[in-house]
């Protein structure tokens, strides 16, 4: 634990400006087609929805082909492409670019995402031929991509969760791509809130990790506190090591390192990396609330990736995000979305591998998920669901390889995984394709003879996951058990756990028989056999009808990705050849250690223990073959059936996925609404009364006013008025308009005034 | 002759006639009648002027006012007339109580 980070130097950035223009195609062919697609394909038909899509997927992978060029060219070290475009903002010690970077790491994940993208989207043009809405699908799987890229290549933890927050919400618009079924709604929406409960953790790591960089309260003998402050920006002159030509002797140099709270992922790992600097010394002592401040961030950080990667218990969105078209599960949910929380790990090494407990942690939940996921791929019908499962199960596996410590495995499984997922899922969407959107395994069966070309590649793919050594699955799925038998460095819960990692060899080998089982049984029920659809086809059509549509080969944009995939299956394993065998380490691991700083420890065990381990892998794969061959091939053995009603109950617990639904519905569900129901009691009885007393008060005060003004003032002006007309009326009387009237009047006066002459004389 | 008559003659001659005059115009309803009466008034003014001239005065002063009195009650009696003819032609009447629509 001591040595889990080599004195290293800080990294050597190579400029670069074309990054940005591998996010920006993607983007670009979103907001046409957003914008304007639908217009587009009512003018000019759908292949020119397509032609933008798929163009601006291609440019976006000539890009990334061309970063990975530059990125060759450079030697080992320096293998850092960034570009800044502009600061986004600065406030205080935040300072955030927009910037995209490019190790080793991000540059594998880039071509992973836009070249498997491209393939998807070439195999979407002939699976959604038939939407009404196809400029909307494309739209949203180009904007998809763009939030991957940006996830992948942001050059900090603020354009990383601006990527991290839009694929979460292009998978809710995707899985709910056909909204008019509520239950797909629903599970779009399922997706997007167990996400997003994910996603607080990542950001609550995220602020802690940031905290924690800004110095803190520590705690002196004597019970008093003190506080370090660290300022953003301040520089710090260290001699680190740094790598002379050679490569052989490493020479002390004096080097600037920026210190302080930062966002920036390199400035993060040169902080951490540099022992010089004595952050990551500090960082490891630092304690929040009496626990590990690293400890929390790791497991924080980690909720996020449990989130998006569908680890225990927040696993339960992928399956149901089946309900969206076949393409979105192959490119999200198994190729390069749910991978996320695994490249943020593995991103994240040296963080992660500062706190055994963090890691044990990962390394512990990644392999329950795989037994998990597996188990319950074991009796599923629906072959979409069959994947879902296989594809949380894997996470599970890559998740092992990232928290043993075997980043380069781990990154090197998910890689493999995209390729021979994005196969298998493929190759499921044209099945379904050509059973007219069946889904449903047990009515299937016998396809191999009707689509040769689907059933070869589905084969090679599941030869390749289930980890049979002709295939890419068996050299990552080994490395990283092997390494998490071999690991000495995890802890479970703070302690020291040596025990953790033969444990997590046995449940991953236990795993890896199942991978194989259930995959073979999908492959045999699907592939082999008598087509056992036709009849009882539950769309309403009558058997004849059903009859003429005997499924039959999908087209060629269909089949040629499939291809393309399943020789990347297998050509995958080209790049992972075990050290045992080459005597070498293998090219992908090299290619990556720029990116892994964190070195942890591994015990030295003797090659031929190496051998038998891979020996039991590609046994396990056996063994789960041929029990699936026993069981489920052409679909005549009797066996499965009396199975099931032997263990009829524990099948009915796994078929339920061990009620989590249930658990979460009667637990999280029902305890929010409750929890909702309160307080809209508390805010239908306290907030609202409160508020309707404040009002209630406020009429009187205005009614009394009211009265005032009414009676009052207005009294006394009607007052004026009416007595004005009062003696208007009055008055009135006295103009007869007769003109002997006022003659009278006149006498009358001018006799008033002659007696008053007398009377006051 | 002159001798005889006092002022006081002259001022109960004149004050008969504006009493007359002043009881037509009370009590007639009959619009010519009732210029009638006002010509009666003046005259009876008339009388108290050239009398007032004559015994207490002297001069002329009192005749030229008569005077004046007596071409200005013409034209008033003119305009009078004109007035009531206009107001025959209107509503058939020269009864003073029907020509009341001024009241209001």
């Amino acid at each position: 634990m001591e040595h889990a980070l080599q004195n290293l130097s800080p990294l050597a950035v190579t400029p670069v400006d074309l990054l940005w223009l591998i996010p920006f195609f993607p983007l670009l062919g979103a907001a046409i087609n957003a914008t304007c697609g639908w217009w587009l394909q009512r003018k000019f038909g759908k292949p020119i929805i397509h032609i933008v899509a798929v163009g601006a997927m291609v440019l976006s992978f000539a890009a990334g082909c061309v970063a990975f060029a530059q990125m060759l060219s450079l030697p080992g070290e320096e293998r850092f492409l960034q570009e800044t475009l502009w600061t986004v903002l600065t406030a205080g010690p935040v300072h955030v670019d927009l910037a995209f970077a490019l190790d080793p790491l991000g540059m594998m994940m880039v071509l992973v995402v836009t070249g498997i993208g491209t393939l998807i989207h070439i195999f979407s043009i002939g699976y959604m031929a038939e939407d009404p809405a196809y400029w909307r699908f494309f739209a949203y799987l180009n904007l998809f991509v763009f939030s991957m890229l940006l996830l992948v290549m942001g050059d900090n933890f603020v354009l990383m969760f601006f990527g991290w927050e839009g694929v979460g919400l292009c998978s809710y618009l995707l899985i709910a791509f056909w909204y008019t079924d509520p239950a797909k709604a629903a599970a779009g929406m399922k997706a997007f809130v167990v996400n997003r409960i994910g996603d607080f953790g990542f950001i609550v790591g995220l602020f802690l990790l940031f905290w924690g960089l800004g110095g803190a309260w520590q705690g002196l003998p004597g019970g008093k506190l003190t506080y370090q402050p660290m300022v953003a920006g301040q520089q710090l002159r260290v001699f680190a090591a740094t790598a002379s030509t050679d490569g052989e002797t490493a020479a002390q140099q004096e080097v600037v390192i920026e210190m302080g709270p930062t966002l920036n992922f390199r400035q993060l790992r040169d902080q951490v990396v540099v022992k010089a600097t004595g952050v990551a010394e500090r960082l490891k002592h630092q304690k929040l609330f009496g626990f590990s401040l690293l400890a929390i961030v790791g497991i924080l950080l980690f909720v996020g990736a449990m989130g998006k990667s569908a680890q225990l218990p927040l696993s339960v969105w992928l399956p149901d995000a089946m309900a969206g078209p076949t393409p979105v599960s192959a490119l999200i949910h198994a190729a390069t979305m749910v991978t996320a929380g695994v490249y943020m790990v593995a991103r994240l090494n040296f963080i992660f591998a500062l706190s055994p407990t963090a890691m044990g942690w990962v390394a512990l939940i990644g392999a329950l998920t795989a037994l998990f996921g597996a188990s319950i791929g074991f009796f599923q019908y629906d072959i979409k669901k069959v994947l879902a499962y296989s594809t949380v199960s894997q996470l599970g596996f890559m998740f092992i390889g990232v928290g043993v410590g075997a980043y380069w495995a781990g990154a090197y499984h998910l890689l493999t995984h995209a390729f021979f997922k994005a196969a298998l899922f493929l190759g499921s969407g044209s099945v379904i394709l050509a059973c007219h959107h069946e889904q449903d395994m047990r009515k299937m069966g016998g396809l191999g003879k009707l689509m040769p070309i689907t059933q070869k590649t589905y084969l090679w793919a599941c030869i390749a996951i289930a980890g049979f050594p002709i295939a890419s699955g068996f050299y990552s799925k080994d490395e990283i058990l092997w390494k998490a038998f071999s690991q000495q460095h995890l802890a479970f819960l703070g302690m020291p756990a040596a025990w953790l990692g033969p444990l997590i060899y046995c449940i991953g080998i236990i795993t890896a028989t199942g991978t194989a089982f259930y995959m073979f049984r999908s492959y045999y029920m699907t592939f082999t056999g008598e087509y056992r659809g036709g009849h009882g086809h539950s769309d309403g059509h009558g058997d004849a009808h059903a009859h003429d549509h005997t499924p039959k080969e999908s087209p060629t944009s269909i089949t040629s990705v499939l291809v393309v995939l399943a020789s990347g299956a297998v050509l995958a394993s080209l790049i992972g050849l075990p050290a045992s065998w080459t005597h070498r380490p293998p090219i992908l691991e090299h290619f990556l250690e720029p990116s892994l700083p964190a070195a942890v420890e591994f015990a030295e065990h003797p090659h031929w223990m190496e051998w038998f381990f891979q020996l039991l892998g590609a046994s396990a794969a056996a063994i789960g073959w041929l029990f699936a061959r026993s069981l489920y091939l052409d679909g005549k053995s009797p066996v499965p059936g009396q199975l099931l009603l032997r263990w009829k109950r524990a099948w009915t617990v796994v078929y339920n996925k061990y009620y989590l639904d249930e658990i979460y519905q009667a637990t999280v569900v029902r305890g929010s609404l409750v929890f909702a129901r309160i307080l809209s009691w508390i805010d239908s009885r306290l907030v609202d009364g409160a508020v309707n007393l404040a009002g209630a008060v406020t009429r009187l005060f205005a009614n009394l006013d009211g009265a005032i003004d009414t009676y009052l003032v207005d009294g006394a002006v009607n007052l004026v008025a009416n007595s004005t007309i009062a003696a208007g009326r009055g008055l009135r009387r006295v103009q007869t308009g007769r003109i002997q009237t006022y003659l009278y009047g006149a006498l009358a006066g001018a006799l008033v005034i002659v007696l008053l002459n007398f009377l006051i004389k | 002759m002159m001798e005889h008559l006092s002022l006081s003659h002259f001022l109960v001659v004149g004050g008969l006639l504006f009493c007359f005059g002043l009881m037509t115009v009370l009590t007639r309803r009959n619009a010519v009648a009732m210029l009638m009466g006002i010509e009666l008034i003046l005259n009876g003014a008339n009388v108290n002027l050239v009398a007032f001239n004559h015994y207490a005065a002297g001069g002329l002063s009192g005749q030229i006012f008569a005077l004046f009195v007596i071409v200005l009650a013409a034209a008033e009696a003119a305009v009078g007339l004109a007035i009531i003819l206009a107001i025959y032609q209107m509503i058939r009447n020269i009864d003073t109580a029907n020509i009341a629509s001024l009241r209001q």
